[in-house]
């Protein structure tokens, strides 16, 4: 084929692209857009088997064949609350095809001399140094990232202090060897070799001193690894829908990276290498903020207290999940919204484990999106709420966030439950988060602590509810 | 060098588009927003297929390489797609 058309048809693959990420932009466009952009996927793969490169199909056909068959059962299988690890899969599986290519651009290279049509580009011995390090860190880094959240591995940070130098040093070696490689003209294997161990290497260093609470910003991070590798395999090939792709997903990621870290009130730098320094300032004493003020209620009292309210707000956190009760807030929502209630959700953006998780969680449980308020919707309007029901969630409810300076969360941005009339707080016990401290929230006059399993709290609520009406 | 620039280019402008595009996002679909885009990102397979299409039969190694890397980027693109389709028909209003 000619490679001006090749060339046309490549545009009009990434053109999809951008229009598929564009109709994600709205609920109602959502379905449609991912479809644009998998048609230009489409597009794309057909024009490059189509074009005059590719001499050898049976190889292609059959490495097509088992990747889709995997990625199909994949896709069916994996459940809601699964896909943290299951996208950290994916960004490792990203990295690693980049890789993949780097690799065997650069052997094609140093055996067949740099005409290889493979590695066309004069840029290309550093874009396969990037592509190889970055591709080697995602894949490495995302395995580490899948192991924690799948629990194969301890949830907490692993390592030791100078962790940070460590990664450093590994960095500093990785560039030498790059120079090396682009210096020499003919491209020395050791070089590459060396490369690809030590960039493994380090995506395992970078992510086990990460704590469990910042995984969601580990995988949006990883996340734009995979389409930054893309696009550096993009330059040693000189092939723009590669570039352009790259460079769409690792924006992405970028952006939901720093959503998170707002969301945490961190810096990317902290997340990535603050976790292991020593906790400074006293310990908060759990005792001192909840003795003697900690109200216990029963299904019955709650439901009285939800018997003329108008507007009720459900604040979920990774706990509901845990707890499967999804549904049965769902049902308990109805049974309010039959009565008149208004019922909203407040979704603090780091209520899952992984950006917008929580959404697609009560989804799932067929809430209408419509009802599901952003942290700043949803702080305009506690004053005028009735009820708040907080289910598996604590540290984004914490008021020590915006009232005690010396607190290690002060400064986060939390959901004012507070401010509402009554809050009822649904949780197996006074046990602390992921932040390690005590909730003065539990202790306030306006809450009811209804302490025991999420799911059957939650039920007998609603049959509670069910028999005053 | 020209090429390069040219697509150095490219690429800064692709990511300025990605960042105007990706803010609007709603929070609701940013888990959809990653496993779409994670499929796209699996365009590698294209760099993919050329590297091990191309290569003569002798350059064993170059074939595996390209082999792993076509069906890592495979099931990207496979998985990515489709888990995708999954969600957003979740997110399709109750009747």
């Amino acid at each position: 084929m000619n490679p001006t058309i090749v060339d046309l048809f490549y545009l009009v693959a990434a053109l999809l692209f951008v229009a598929g990420i564009k109709g994600l932009t709205r609920p109602r466009t959502a379905v449609l857009g991912n479809t644009l952009a998998a048609v230009g996927m489409l597009i794309a793969v057909v024009v490059t088997l189509l074009d005059k490169h590719v001499i050898s199909y049976s190889l292609i056909a059959t490495g097509i064949g088992l990747g889709a068959v995997i990625g199909a059962v994949m896709a069916r299988r994996v459940k809601m609350t699964g896909m943290p690890q299951m996208v950290a899969v994916l960004n490792g599986f990203g990295g690693g095809a980049s890789l993949g290519v780097a690799a065997a651009s650069f052997f094609s290279m140093t055996t067949l001399g740099v005409e290889s049509p493979v590695a066309a580009q004069t840029v290309a011995p550093v874009a396969m140094a990037l592509a190889a390090l970055i591709g080697a860190v995602t894949l490495s880094g995302s395995a580490v990232a899948f192991a924690k959240l799948q629990e194969l591995i301890s949830g907490r940070a692993i390592g030791f202090n100078g962790m940070k130098y460590l990664n450093l040093a590994l960095l500093v070696v990785i560039l030498i060897l790059g120079y090396n490689l682009v210096v020499n003209d003919s491209g020395s294997t050791v070089s590459f070799v060396a490369i690809v161990a030590l960039a493994l290497l380090l995506g395992v260093t970078l992510v086990l001193p990460i704590g469990g609470a910042d995984m969601p910003v580990v995988i949006a991070l990883l996340n734009s690894y995979s389409g930054i590798a893309a696009a550096a395999a993009g330059f040693i090939m000189g092939n723009t829908v590669l570039i352009v792709s790259g460079a769409l997903v690792g924006a992405s990621g970028i952006i939901l990276t720093r959503i998170m870290c707002v969301a945490m009130n961190r810096s990317l730098l902290n997340v990535l290498f603050g976790t292991l320094a020593p906790s400074s300032g006293e310990t908060i004493d759990a005792d001192e903020v909840y003795a003697g003020k900690v109200k216990s209620s029963s299904a019955d009292e709650i439901s009285m207290l939800l018997e003329d309210v108008e507007r009720v707000v459900i604040v979920p956190g990774f706990g509901m999940a845990m707890a499967q009760a999804q549904h049965a807030v769902r049902e308990l929502a109805d049974t309010l919204q039959g009565r008149g209630v208004l019922v909203e959700y407040a979704i603090h953006p780091v209520a899952g484990r992984m950006p917008g998780h929580m959404n697609v969680l009560l989804a799932e449980a067929e809430v209408d999106y419509e009802q599901m308020k952003t942290m700043e919707q949803a702080n305009a309007q506690f004053s005028k709420t009735d009820v708040v029901i907080v289910i598996g969630a604590n540290d984004v409810t914490n008021p020590m966030a915006r009232e005690d300076k010396g607190s290690p969360i002060y400064g986060m941005p939390i959901l004012n439950v507070d401010h509402a009339k009554c809050v009822v707080v649904v949780k197996r016990s006074l046990s602390p988060g992921f932040a390690g401290l005590p909730n003065p929230l539990f202790a306030n006059d306006n809450t009811f602590m209804m302490f025991g399993d999420g799911k059957k709290a939650i039920m007998d609520l609603t049959a509670a509810l069910h028999e005053t009406a | 060098m020209e090429l390069f620039i040219m697509q150095l280019s490219l690429f800064a402008l692709a990511v300025f588009l990605g960042v105007e595009l990706i803010t609007k996002v709603p929070p609701t679909l940013h888990t959809p927003l990653m496993s779409g885009s994670n499929a796209i990102s699996g365009i590698t397979l294209v760099g993919a297929l050329v590297a091990a299409g191309s290569g003569d039969v002798s350059e064993l190694l170059v074939q595996i390489l390209g082999f792993v890397a076509i069906v890592l980027a495979t099931i990207n693109v496979i998985a990515g797609f489709l888990v995708t389709h999954r969600m957003l028909c979740m997110f399709k209003r109750r009747s």
